[in-house]
């Protein structure tokens, strides 16, 4: 299934607005819950591209909605998780970037994966603190689940499916 | 629904066959409109992947607002047996005691359909809803740990609420066994600031009004007439409980090689209810079962207070009265009669509604005659019902009946269904006024999202699990 037309639009705002690379996901229908199938070239760009849909499911950011002397000091944090599998370790991971947003209300912008095994990975983070006038919530994600995981090699690059419990 | 074939037993039930790995069969609650909609989701293929763990009691069950969640399906029902039987996070759900409640006044439509926007946006001023809210209540650390171990018995002592709410709510509005030792800080720390908010999804406040009597005597005895104006809340545990629930997720998952268990999905996680860790996350999700009462009790609070003050009414006047108050997501420890022997059993309910009958025990006092009553909220603007938990619940479904709609439509399909309409402006067309704090979660929550509740109602009614007491009808709504 293609994204439809409000993804697409926002997908390529985030690619004006902050220089981010191109989002690889798409959202797969799931009635309960909120369903999304990322790719990436190499693995690391996998857990990348599924931070950034995962942010770009959860907020509108907006920078041009505020004014330059109340840009807020970007920060930066360098987090390492661990998992059981690879499936595990993107769960783990995800779930780290969530708590950072809806238990201390940081907003990842950007992400970097320094280093990633199958068990145990590394990212450079760099975010600010949520601001109401920049970041226009959309929805709201209670949890990564692992219900209907996967995380495969194909030839032409990675590929994973998450169910977000929205 | 891929592979699974599932026989007809009745007019009301669908048999799913044990094959494979599976402990003990299937029933799925539905009737024709129902099961042709099952073809579209994976939902029956979860119920059959929960009666694949340990101790399951026989059957795996799904209530007739099935529909596709994670792990467990949405309106599934398993009990386990103490003894070798697991307690699974994800059976219970990430919005631990996420429920409802239906508070009923004195007051008449005709009392307050000039008020009613004035009422409403004073309802949606006061009361936090949407992502994150924070509520007015902030928690010391030690007021916290008094609210996970007393739940809705905190806030009566507190000054939110009264002493008889506690007589009408699932089990006073605490659950024993709770230990804040077992929640993890970064729960508390999500817990602190989020009580007596709604939240965002389908979480909802809305004023309504009683428009249909099934059952006089169950009506009466629940205090309910025609034309009364009502007030039903619909929120849980909000971040604590996701919080828990995840938490103890990924130590079971870290864990599952432990427990031998083989899982045929690892969002079904589990450990045995004898082990430390069952124990553990049952003292855990008892301290998130009481946030959430606490919650919907500071909610109701405040909601009386807005109706006091907006209508300038004493609260004798306005009377204000809880009916009850039932959770939607959770494992209880309840007693049940196998094989002629009666057996405690842990008992998941994962968007299933307790439905006791007369006379039974947990049922309060002055419903102890007809039976506990059954809160079943609609989707957005459809209005809700009130049913009455009857003996055959005890006998097919632990207990247990539908707890809503259910959905029907992804909230993508939702959301695309919807573009260049005005939800609200259809809603008030029907004359139901709604607020929002996001245009999308309108979108996601459109009523052709939802199965159609009335069909939902008939096959518990039909089937006699919980009959129909009353309908009522949406006036206002508000929502995250």
């Amino acid at each position: 299934m293609a994204p439809f037309f409000i993804r697409e639009t926002l997908v390529e705002y985030h690619i004006l607005s902050y220089n981010l690379r191109m989002p690889n996901y798409k959202f797969f229908d799931h009635t309960a819950d909120i369903g999304i199938e990322i790719s990436g070239r190499t693995k690391k760009d996998l857990f990348a591209n599924a931070a950034y849909a995962m942010f770009d499911i959860l907020i509108d950011n907006n920078e041009s909605k505020i004014k330059s002397t109340e840009k807020t000091q970007k920060g930066q944090k360098t987090i390492t998780v661990k998992g059981s599998d690879v499936e595990d370790l993107l769960i783990n991971f995800l779930r780290e970037l969530l708590y950072l947003f809806n238990g201390t209300g940081w907003v990842v912008s950007h992400c970097e994966i320094i280093e990633c095994g199958n068990k145990r990975l590394k990212a450079r983070l760099i975010g600010e603190p949520y601001n109401k006038k920049k970041h226009s919530i959309k929805s709201e994600i209670k949890a990564v689940t692992y219900s209907g995981l996967s995380v495969v090699k194909q030839k032409s690059g990675w590929r994973a499916r998450v169910i977000f419990d929205v | 629904m891929s592979d699974i074939k599932l026989e007809k037993i009745d007019a009301n039930r669908w048999l799913l066959p044990q094959t494979g790995g599976m402990k003990v069969p299937g029933i799925i609650y539905a009737n024709e409109k129902i099961y042709q909609l099952l073809k579209g989701d994976e939902s029956a293929r979860q119920v059959a992947n929960v009666a694949h763990l340990p101790g399951i009691v026989n059957y795996s069950l799904a209530m007739p607002d099935v529909h596709w969640g994670y792990g467990f399906p949405i309106g599934g029902v398993a009990a386990f047996d103490l003894d070798g039987g697991i307690i699974s996070p994800g059976g219970v759900g990430y919005d631990i005691n996420c429920g409802c409640r239906l508070m009923i006044t004195k007051l008449s439509l005709g009392d307050i359909k000039s008020r009613l926007s004035d009422l409403t946006t004073a309802l949606y001023q006061h009361i936090p809803s949407g992502v994150g809210s924070t509520g007015s209540v902030k928690l010391s650390g030690k007021d916290q740990k008094k609210v996970l171990e007393e739940g809705a018995k905190w806030a009566v002592k507190a000054g939110f609420g009264l002493q008889e709410d506690l007589e009408t709510t699932e089990d006073g509005g605490t659950i024993a066994g709770a230990d804040p030792d077992q929640v993890s800080a970064r729960a508390l720390e999500r817990g602190k600031q989020q009580l007596g908010t709604l939240g965002s999804g389908n979480h909802f406040l809305e004023i309504e009004v009683v428009q249909e009597i099934f059952d006089e005597a169950a009506a009466l005895a629940f205090g309910l007439r025609n034309g009364q104006i009502a007030v039903m809340i619909h929120t849980g545990s909000r971040g604590l409980g996701y919080q828990i629930c995840d938490d103890y997720l990924a130590l079971m998952v870290k864990h599952a090689h432990e427990t031998g268990i083989v899982l045929p999905d690892r969002q079904l996680a589990c450990a045995y209810i004898d082990s430390a860790r069952g124990k553990n996350y049952l003292a855990a999700m008892a301290c998130g079962a009481n946030y959430a009462w606490a919650n919907r009790q500071l909610v109701m609070h405040r909601t009386r207070e807005i109706f006091e003050k907006n209508l300038r009414m004493a609260p004798r006047e306005l009377g204000m009265r809880l009916i009850y108050d039932v959770c939607h997501n959770i494992a209880k420890i309840e007693e049940f009669s196998i094989q002629g022997k009666m057996k405690k059993l842990c008992v998941h309910r994962k968007g299933a509604t307790r439905a006791f009958p007369a006379g039974h025990d947990a049922v309060p006092a002055r419903y102890k005659s007809v039976g506990q009553p059954v809160l079943i909220p609609g989707d957005m603007g459809s209005g809700s019902y009130v049913l009455v938990g009857q003996e055959k619940a005890m006998e097919e479904t632990f207990g247990s009946a539908c707890h809503g709609a259910g959905r029907v439509m992804s909230r993508t399909q939702a959301t695309k269904v919807s573009q260049g309409r005005s939800i609200s402006r259809e809603l008030a067309d029907q004359g139901v006024l709604v607020m929002a704090s996001s245009k999308g979660t309108l979108r996601e929550e459109m009523p052709e999202a939802y199965k159609n509740l009335q069909d939902v109602v008939q096959v518990m009614h039909e089937s006699g699990i919980a009959k129909k007491v009353a309908r009522l009808k949406s006036l206002s709504c508000i929502k995250g």
